[in-house]
């Protein structure tokens, strides 16, 4: 049995229709991630927006950069995310005020720029290119592999060193003092 | 009956939308939540914004698609080193002001 073209009553193709949903469960839950009262669900969410933008990488032909998603963003940083939330989480947390007093300016500011974003976007006519063909489609982490290590491998090479630095130096500043009170 | 959205997963136009909008919450995020990590949290949206956008210009291109993953790649490992530092001084100003609240933070404007 195959599927039809496009979704019976919806007239929608599957791409699409994929795409719509993914669209709308990132959005959501990254609005949820920066409206919710309790600070762990806010963490979950972010697990689950992340996900979603995973899916739409996949989508957008970078399967690569979709594996990696998922697994430094939801497999490393959020979990990174989560146990800070639980050492830094105190009693009144979750009562006190989740927005600072000006809450309200900050949602003009954001969503005159969201319009600003929009409208740039939209009425930029980018320069049409030739799309993928389906050979390319089958062969997109070997390109990955070929250029990666080959025109960015400097950029490679200095975002390990910057990964050592990133982990010797949050040790440090995170490591107990000598005699601390706690 | 959404006919009119057919083909809307193959335009650009599309992806820089979502990003930009996403971008936006970041944003808001950022500059309205008192929780310093909720701040760091709103700081990996916008970065994730960013990745999306650089993805769709390298999606429906031919010779664009490779760089644009290498660099996509190159961006989630700095933004993996941003968020050990980032959380690493938050726990540790939690540790000397036992709060996470950003406007509690008042040691250099006394």
């Amino acid at each position: 049995m195959t599927l039809p073209q496009t979704i019976p009553l919806l007239g929608l193709g599957w791409d699409d229709a994929l795409f719509l949903g993914l669209a709308g469960a990132m959005l959501l839950f990254a609005l949820m991630v920066v409206s919710m009262r309790d600070i762990i669900r806010c963490g979950v969410a972010m697990i689950v927006a992340f996900g979603a933008l995973a899916g739409l990488y996949v989508l957008a032909n970078a399967p690569v950069v979709a594996a990696a998603q998922v697994l430094i963003y939801i497999g490393a940083i959020s979990v990174l995310i989560l146990f800070a939330i639980m050492l830094t989480q105190s009693k009144i947390g979750t009562t006190a005020l989740v927005f600072q007093t000006q809450a309200r300016w900050a949602a003009l500011a954001a969503g005159i720029l969201a319009i600003l974003l929009v409208l740039t976007v939209t009425a930029t006519s980018w320069p049409a290119a030739a799309g993928l063909d389906e050979a390319q489609k089958t062969r997109l982490a070997h390109d990955l592999a070929t250029t990666m290590f080959k025109s960015y491998v400097l950029p490679f090479e200095v975002v390990s060193v910057l990964l050592l630095a990133a982990v010797i130096g949050g040790v440090f500043i995170a490591k107990r003092e000598h005699g601390g009170e706690d | 009956m959404l006919s009119f959205l057919n083909g809307i997963s193959q335009s650009l136009d599309a992806y820089l939308v979502l990003a930009s909008l996403l971008f936006a919450i970041g944003a808001f995020g950022f500059l309205a939540r008192r929780n310093a990590i909720s701040m760091l949290m709103s700081i990996e949206l916008m970065l994730n914004a960013v990745n999306l956008a650089i993805i769709a210009f390298g999606a429906f291109n031919r010779e664009l698609n490779a760089d644009a993953s290498a660099i996509a790649l190159i961006v989630i490992a700095a933004a993996a080193a941003e968020a050990t530092v980032g959380l690493a001084i938050v726990i540790a100003i939690y540790r000397n002001r036992k709060t996470p609240l950003v406007d509690e933070y008042d040691a250099m404007r006394r």
